[in-house]
């Protein structure tokens, strides 16, 4: 048996710290965010002819006064991502085909175009914190149905960990968020809550069969009765979603390395988050059995 | 837990066989009609634009104010009552009275019968507000007011919109509405939108209005530009003719001057407007506008009775061809605006769908020989199982012929990923229960129930997640919450009936072996 129960200060203390530099990070670098909540032009190109490059095709399209414009590979060297904010040139598509194949001659693929207008993006970035703060709810109402108020506080404070220090992660790398990673942050939600579930259930159900032992030492059994399954599906999801990684093309990267993120963070704080809570909040016997009798 | 009647598996196998047959006619051909149904690609797989239109109602508002200022004139003409200070600004009618007239016009606003405020007893609201300062009077648009105003534009937009998509000829155009103000239009396998965003932008609202070079027309004139935003004329307010009365519109390659014309033919109203104008007005110019800008302004030199005549401005085959388009679907009620943009090449959503099958595959493979190493022959079960789990998932995404988009092939894995889950705990619970009981049929009964709460909850946080996502989260998100939350149904059917079938075979056979797990 391990004794994971050894190290819940210093990995609460981490854990703390983590969120604190997330948090930190957040508010003072604040998120990359993509055209869908910031809105602007996003086009993804292929070039067919391999003498161009990210440096003239960026000099051409700055001769076209798009204001602040962003050119990069996309995945490799022939692709290309190029965004820039909001103007209201209907037409911007068509002229910046033009200038390109005055420039390049017709060498263009136009493989992808996204516009988003100020009031839509607006009306994502709000739909997407309105859909995770409404998971979150309904998480933490689901937990309190189901199990006793400490629990419900461990668990909603090991899924605020998650999404924090997954955002906070974010931040620090610079990754783009757009509508996909809202969905990554809901399926996070989802996944930790599940990791979390299995392990309490197994709280509970012990706190029912051994009315001596004590919290400290019953999480540290209930974790490690239920570590192989916590590691084999942790592993099984991360092997799926590696794959999404590596192999899924280009679009499903920032996607899937935020649910990497996620499982990672959301494995870990089933145990070290959601269990010392239950510590720290000296649940026993009694806390279980009181329902009981009601 | 562990039994299982001979209906019931007949059951079992009669369901997995239905969903193996319904998913793989996605790759064969059925000549049955309910067999034959296949699971859509979304845009971003197929290729395609998504366009969301917003109706600017502005314009719309402020003529129908004006209109309505005509109606209210008249009206109160014929009672005497004089409406001092008239003045339309922001949208709000303001106009000042006599003290003793003041209940009258009162009384004519609020009657429920009002022959010039349509009352809507369904929502007791007046479709205009009055409120009334001292002596004056502010009238505007009440809320329901505005609502039905923007409800009727929106459903005449959208007919028009219909109408100028369906003659570009696109295959299977999907055109929704969205609020009271913004109109959807998802266009599959459209490589270059440009065309299709330049003529749904345009209002087409075509106008015939004599050049009037006296300031003493009646009806006012204003300067108007002609197309090439160089030259200008005075033009009368007062129309003519307009699109309304066009029953048809069509290119020509006209043979005298050997240019590019749109003919169009008017209905019966307006070929006599027609033949009165042109009769009267020999001689004079009469300009031809469309969305506020000259194309041409020609000297009639005959009355033209026959209902018929041309457009010339210097046109190419193409732009003729659009603009009789334009005319003989109609002109839009108010402008649109495109808020959201967002077109898939071909060629991307092709490399989209294999690198989405290659992950799939990949993805699938390392789980299975994960699973296998980890729990031999119950792995072997489990993966069967897996492998039916994706049937199933696939065969009810074909069922409700639903749409697959690239986050939903990412949902699929994820399900392969996940689905093994429920049956890590099964496994994990009898490998506990098996250290204390020697009867494998007892240990294997004990471990799916007491594993039960824990996968129920795990899944239904899961579903919830999905849920929300599929509530809140637009298209292609759409499609990740949809393969997800279907993937924790099947998921489910497949490890309590499949799984625990085919574990029930074995250990019956195997009851005192050791070591099982």
């Amino acid at each position: 048996m391990i004794a994971f129960n050894k190290y819940y200060n210093k990995f609460n203390i981490l854990s703390v710290t983590l969120v604190i530099v997330s948090l930190f990070f957040l508010i003072f670098k604040g998120l990359n965010f993509g055209i869908d909540f910031k809105g602007g032009t996003l086009i993804e190109l292929r070039a067919s002819d391999p003498k161009i490059n990210v440096s003239s095709l960026r000099d051409t399209m700055s001769q076209m006064n798009l204001g602040d414009i962003s050119v990069k590979n996309f995945g490799n060297e022939k692709d290309f991502l190029i965004k820039f904010e909001n103007n209201n040139n209907k037409n911007v598509i068509e002229e910046i085909k033009n200038n390109l194949d005055k420039s390049f001659g017709n060498n263009f693929n136009f493989r992808r175009v996204e516009n988003v207008g100020p009031k839509v993006s607006a009306e994502l970035l709000k739909s997407g914190v309105i859909a995770i703060s409404i998971a979150l709810a309904l998480m933490l109402i689901y937990i309190w149905i189901r199990f006793e108020w400490q629990f419900s506080l461990g668990a909603i404070l090991a899924l605020f960990h998650d999404v924090i220090v997954t955002l906070g992660l974010f931040s620090l790398l610079g990754l783009e968020i757009n509508l996909s990673i809202i969905a990554a942050v809901l399926t996070i939600v989802g996944y930790s809550m599940n990791d979390t579930v299995v392990i309490y259930d197994r709280v509970r159900e012990n706190l029912r069969k051994y009315s001596d032992i004590k919290i400290f030492e019953l999480t540290n059994i209930s974790i490690n009765e239920t570590l192989s399954r916590t590691l084999i599906t942790s592993i099984t999801t991360l092997l799926a979603l590696l794959s999404i990684f590596l192999f899924g093309g280009e679009i499903l990267k920032g996607f899937s390395l935020a649910m990497i993120f996620g499982v990672i963070f959301g494995t870990y704080s089933s145990i070290y988050i959601a269990n010392t809570i239950l510590v720290r909040l000296n649940v026993s016997q009694k806390t279980v059995l009181k329902e009981e009798d009601n | 837990m562990l039994y299982f009647s001979k209906l019931r598996i007949l059951f079992i196998t009669l369901i997995s066989l239905f969903f193996v047959l319904i998913a793989s006619s996605n790759l064969f051909k059925f000549e049955n009609s309910f067999l034959n149904k296949k699971i859509n690609l979304g845009l971003d797989l197929q290729g395609g634009s998504y366009l969301l239109l917003e109706i600017d109602n502005n314009p719309l508002i402020e003529q129908k104010l004006q209109n309505f200022t005509i109606t209210i004139r008249n009206h109160f003409k014929e009672k005497n009552i004089k409406l001092r200070n008239y003045k339309i600004i922001d949208q709000v009618i303001s106009f000042e009275v006599d003290e003793n007239s003041k209940k009258i016009i009162l009384d004519v606003f609020k009657d429920e019968n009002s022959p010039i405020n349509p009352y809507y007893s369904r929502f007791k609201s007046h479709e205009f507000e009055v409120v009334e300062d001292e002596n004056k009077f502010n009238i505007y648009y009440s809320r329901q007011g505005l609502v039905q105003l923007k409800t009727s534009s929106q459903d005449q937009a959208l007919e028009i919109v219909r109408r100028r998509i369906d003659e570009i000829g696109t295959n299977e155009p999907n055109i929704l509405k969205r609020g009271n103000d913004r109109i959807l239009v998802e266009l599959p396998g459209l490589d270059d939108p440009m065309r299709i965003k330049s003529l749904l932008g345009k209002t087409a609202n075509l106008t015939f209005r004599f050049v009037s070079s006296d300031n003493n027309d009646s009806f006012g004139v204003e300067k108007l530009k002609f197309e090439n935003g160089i030259d200008e004329a005075n033009v009368s307010k007062r129309i003519v003719l307009s699109g309304d009365n066009l029953l048809d519109a069509q290119p020509r390659m006209d043979s005298q001057s050997n240019e590019t014309v749109v003919t169009f033919t008017l209905d019966r109203v307006g070929a006599k407007r027609f033949g009165k104008a042109t009769s009267t007005g020999i001689g004079k110019q009469l300009a031809i506008i469309l969305d506020g800008k000259i194309i041409s302004a020609p000297v009639i030199r005959d009355t033209i009775a026959s209902g018929s005549g041309q457009i010339s401005g210097g046109f190419t085959f193409q732009t003729a061809t659009d603009l009789a388009l334009l005319l003989r679907s109609g002109a839009l009620p108010a402008p649109l605006n495109i808020i959201e943009e967002r077109t898939v090449g071909p060629d991307l959503g092709q490399d989209s769908i294999n690198a989405g099958i290659i992950a799939l595959i990949i993805g699938f493979a390392l789980v299975v020989i994960f699973i296998f190493i980890k729990y031999k022959i119950f792995g072997l079960i489990t993966n069967f199982t897996l492998i039916l789990n994706l049937f199933f998932l696939i065969g009810v995404l074909t069922i409700f012929e639903a749409t697959l988009t690239l986050p939903g092939i990412a949902g699929i894995i994820l399900t392969v990923g996940m689905a093994v889950d429920a049956n890590v705990l099964i496994f994990e619970r009898i490998k506990e229960e098996l250290k204390n009981e020697k009867n494998n049929l007892i240990a294997f009964d004990s471990g799916y129930t007491k594993s039960r709460t824990a996968i129920l909850d795990a899944n239904i946080t899961t579903l919830l997640a999905a849920i929300i996502l599929f509530f809140m989260g637009s298209g292609p998100i759409k499609g990740f919450s949809l393969t997800l939350g279907i993937g924790i149904f099947t998921t489910l059917f497949s490890v309590y009936f499949i799984a625990r079938l085919l574990t029930v075979l074995y250990i019956s056979k195997n009851k005192e072996k050791e070591g099982l797990i």
